[in-house]
């Protein structure tokens, strides 16, 4: 009969085996419909462009190239592709002051459901979670009829006698429908570091002195930080890449990153910049978890 | 004066938290109006009629792609279920062992990423494999969400599983319960609230996708959302507002069941 | 009856359990021997993290030893899975399955045996009614209070009538009363069900009231095998000596020894007799353990003299420090009466009188 040590050892090791052999399906599938995909794109990136879309199998850095740069046709030379450019400042530029709205917004909406009583919480918890799994979709529809110009806000203009104003089609169509969209990605995550705030530190707080804004700076802000930072990468990444709200809102012209990759792959025909441009905006994306998985170290460090 | 103090006041929150609620309410209540407008334009109101869901209903296309988006959904909200919670098991409750890092960053992967990217990503995939085996039917799309939506029904799956007593099942095995029967009279019974709010995440994420969908997508196998899409950028009729009225309402039901699963304390 | 070999239920022979991997290695258990016989109430009696709650895993089955051999019976099952062992457990936290209900939890062992549902019913309704819980068995366990559900997890333990009971510091949730209510139950459970019990506690007054046979264990190694009356009045070692009780701490020249008695010398001069281990070599800075309630304070001259530093009052008994003459600290307990108070002040020039076979020289 085996000793002990070896019924260990092999049941050990048929342990890890059943737990790979458990995790395979779903691996696979992602590796087959999301991660793989993602590798053949940077492949993609470098080729040259068929005709009628699609690649051909020519190595071609053109690509990459022109993500940032434009040749001229008649003599070659590179010069700044201003139009790239200015797509890049404009879906970042947004992303950022999006995230900052939803957070100036979201903050005190998460501090003031963690402060009601433990029954009404739940209540204002459903409220805000209804809108997060609502479809995108619907509600950006929903924000383009307030918006729109024979939309509510106009409408309502109009009727106390003022111009109505052209919203839609603009940058700020763009942010708000953004801001409306995202505000529940903001208010969960600092809400759930809210809710385990314990407030006797606050008490501590004022009782050492501290006025209601150093509570809240001092305090309440470093303990729900983890929160803050976490709202701000979910609303930031999908900010980023948006596609259906600036394609609705944003009309043809105020292009984000999303719709100048599409159009590569549709009218443009030309794929390997359609890829060098994902694998541009992934490369953001990295950036900024990088950034959230430091923070995210740094603050585990401090409170653990 | 007289009041007490309140350590929990911040000057001005409540405010804010009260706009936001109304804001976040506001477009959501006005778009459901208008769904019951007799009129044809969507700024005036023309009087109550029910005339747009009437015309949604017999919109052979609208039933099309709700079926689809149905059959799409239902299909990849199971698969990703089945392979969530097999990999939930597979990674919680153990000491670290090489390749769990591996397995947690593989599996929330599709969050990670943008989805105009796996869009793109999988339109390029995709149509080489459309090309080499000729076949063009619903598995891609079906593939595509089981792999967007397998993240979403492993975290609560995930989370329960974590916070069951790993107790109970050496409890089971000292009761002379073997590894399968301990796993099917404790875990899988514990773990079902669980499996159950995994299921409904994932079949809402599958139902309300419109990126990935626009992207994979042949010609023909239009879900509701990205039908939706189209007759939106074609010009805004009534039977939009309808249409999402009904899909709100069957969001709000499985949210509201799922919220109330997922809080359910044994 | 304890006292007589037996036959052994349980047999532990050199059992090493190591946790971790390189120079993060820790043995959890040193070298473990010990035989557990049948028809006893054998008790593992140590601190958290002395290693008495990994051998009683290791017998349970949920862990696997580095070394040594686990034999039930004589058939060595250490190897096995605990699904495969005639052993029960009663957990600590109870463990008691929150989807079923009382019934249904003692039952599972017996369904999950194959018996025959007509057995499992009477037997269920036989446990209930050992366990007095037979008003309750169709409640979920979460409906229940704490003491019921240690009962409960008792009588599921028991349903499958395991050749040994194991218990892992199952009174250690309920409160006081309760707690003191249990231990006699339990005693009671195991002279009914005549099943060998191995029962992990670090309360060192439940061990002492409820064991045949107790294992002093500290840092994965046991020190002392022995009934409650030699472990509390004949410690082997420092530690069991502290760890059981209150005791004082004297050293003494050893001179002479013989017939189990040794000639000890103390500090203060004055001489004594003290028991003494066979094989124990004369020394000049041997170690005496005197228990509080052994030793008498004398207004005069006595053994030791000292100054009462501390009275502490507590009800049956007052504990009263003394600071000897040599230096070293000294508690006497002394029963109260109806008079009042102790008759001593703190301050006052006190003798303490070891009585006779008070003393006990320590085998370190």
């Amino acid at each position: 009969m085996a000793s002990a040590e070896e019924v260990a050892k092999a049941a050990e090791r048929r342990d890890i085996r059943d737990r790979w052999l458990l995790s395979a399906p779903a691996l696979l599938i992602i590796f087959l419909a999301a991660t793989g995909p993602l590798l053949i794109v940077l492949v993609y990136s470098f080729l040259t462009p068929g005709p009628y879309g699609d690649v051909k199998w020519q190595f071609s850095p053109e690509a990459w190239i022109s993500v940032f740069m434009e040749r001229d046709i008649f003599d070659d030379t590179l010069s700044l592709a201003a139009a790239h450019v200015t797509i890049f400042w404009r879906s970042i530029k947004l992303a950022i002051v999006t995230t900052l709205a939803t957070l100036v917004l979201g903050f005190p909406t998460a501090y003031f459901m963690a402060t009601r009583s433990e029954k009404t919480r739940d209540l204002w918890l459903f409220l805000i979670t209804i809108p997060f799994w609502t479809n995108l979709l619907i509600r950006t529809f929903a924000v383009l009829q307030i918006i729109r110009n024979e939309g509510l806000i106009n409408t309502v203009l109009l009727k106390i006698g003022i111009t109505p104003i052209q919203i839609l089609f603009t940058d700020t169509a763009i942010l708000i429908g953004m801001a409306y969209v995202y505000l529940p990605l903001m208010v969960l995550p600092i809400y759930a570091s809210m809710e385990k705030l314990d407030f006797r530190l606050v008490e501590a707080g004022y009782d050492l002195y501290a006025t209601r804004f150093q509570v809240l700076r001092r305090i309440i802000f470093p303990l729900v930080k983890p929160g803050v930072v976490a709202g701000s990468i979910l609303v930031f990444i999908p900010a980023l890449g948006a596609y259906v709200t600036p394609s609705l809102l944003g009309g043809g012209k105020n292009m984000m990153l999303s719709n100048l990759i599409e159009l590569q792959f549709g009218q443009g025909r030309n794929w390997p910049l359609g890829s060098a441009l994902s694998i541009a905006v992934m490369v953001i994306v990295m950036v900024a978890l990088l950034a959230y998985v430091r923070n995210a170290g740094q603050s585990e460090m401090r409170h653990g | 004066m007289a009041s007490s103090f309140s350590i929990r006041h911040q000057s001005g929150f409540t405010a804010i938290a009260a706009t936001c609620f109304v804001v976040l309410y506001l477009p959501i209540v006005v778009l459901v109006v208008y769904a019951f407008n007799a009129a044809t334009s969507t700024s005036e109101w023309g009087g109550f009629s029910l005339k747009w869901f009437q015309s949604a209903w017999q919109n052979t296309q609208v039933i099309d792609a709700t079926l689809r988006s149905f059959q799409i959904g239902a299909t990849a909200a199971i698969l990703a279920t089945v392979f969530a919670t097999m990999a939930a098991l597979a990674t919680t409750r153990t000491p670290p062992y090489p390749g769990l890092t591996f397995k947690y960053a593989a599996i929330n992967q599709p969050l990670m990423v943008p989805e105009i990217v796996t869009g793109v990503a999988l339109l390029i995939f995709f149509s080489r494999i459309k090309i080499f085996t000729g076949y063009s039917g619903l598995g891609y799309l079906i593939a595509a969400h089981t792999a967007f939506c397998i993240p979403f029904a492993y975290l609560p799956i995930r989370a329960r599983l974590e916070n069951m007593d790993l107790m109970l099942e050496r409890a089971a095995a000292d009761l002379y319960a073997t590894p399968w029967q301990t796993f099917r009279r404790i875990t899988l019974p514990l773990l079902w609230p669980g499996i159950l709010a995994g299921l409904m995440l994932a079949f809402v994420i599958s139902l309300d996708d419109v990126v990935i969908t626009e992207f994979v997508k042949s010609g023909g196998q239009d879900t509701l959302p990205t039908y939706m899409l189209g007759q939106i950028r074609r010009g805004i009729t009534p039977e939009i507002n309808a249409i999402s009225t009904v899909f709100l309402l069957l969001s709000v039901a499985i949210v509201t069941l799922f919220f109330f699963i997922s809080r359910k304390r044994d | 009856m304890p006292d007589q070999p037996g036959k052994s239920a349980i047999e532990v022979r050199g059992v090493r359990k190591v946790f971790g991997i390189g120079d993060a290695q820790v043995a959890a258990l040193d070298t473990v021997s010990v035989s557990i016989r049948e028809n006893e109430f054998f008790t593992l009696l140590g601190p958290s993290g002395c290693g008495k709650t990994t051998l009683l895993r290791l017998i349970a089955g949920f862990d696997f030893p580095s070394e040594g051999e686990i034999l039930l019976h004589g058939q060595d099952i250490a190897p096995l899975p605990p699904f495969k062992r005639p052993v029960n457990t009663v957990f600590q936290s109870y463990a008691l399955f929150p989807h079923m209900t009382v019934a249904e939890n003692i039952g599972f062992g017996l369904e999950m045996l194959g018996k025959p549902k007509t057995e499992i019913k009477a037997r269920v309704a036989e446990m209930l009614k050992l366990v007095k819980m037979e008003a309750l068995s169709a409640r979920r366990t979460s409906q229940i209070s704490g003491g019921q559900q240690q009962r409960v997890a008792l009588a599921r333990a028991l349903a499958p009538q395991p050749k040994v009971l194991l218990l892992d510091e199952p009174l250690s949730a309920l409160d006081y009363k309760l707690r003191k209510e249990m231990q006699i139950e339990l005693k009671r459970l195991q002279h009914q069900t005549g099943i060998t019990f191995i029962f992990v506690t670090h309360d060192q007054e439940e061990a002492l009231t409820m064991s045949d046979r107790i294992a002093v264990m500290s840092a994965g190694k046991i020190l002392q095998i022995g009934t409650p009356w030699d472990i509390y009045d004949k410690p082997a070692e420092r530690f069991v000596a502290d760890f059981i009780g209150e005791t004082n701490f004297l050293t003494a020249a050893i001179t002479g020894i013989g017939n189990g008695k040794a000639r000890a010398t103390l500090k203060s001069g004055a001489t004594i007799d003290a028991t003494v281990a066979e094989g124990f070599q004369p020394k000049a800075n041997a170690t005496l353990v005197v228990r509080p309630e052994h030793a008498k304070l004398t207004g005069g001259k006595g053994d030791l003299s000292g100054t009462v530093e501390n009275i502490v009052y507590f009800g049956t008994d007052t504990h009263i420090h003394v600071q000897l003459d040599s230096g070293e600290p000294f508690t006497v307990r002394q029963q109260n009466t109806r008079s009042a108070g102790c008759g001593f002040e703190r301050g006052d020039k006190v003798g303490v009188s070891i009585g006779n076979d008070a003393a006990q020289v320590l085998r370190d």
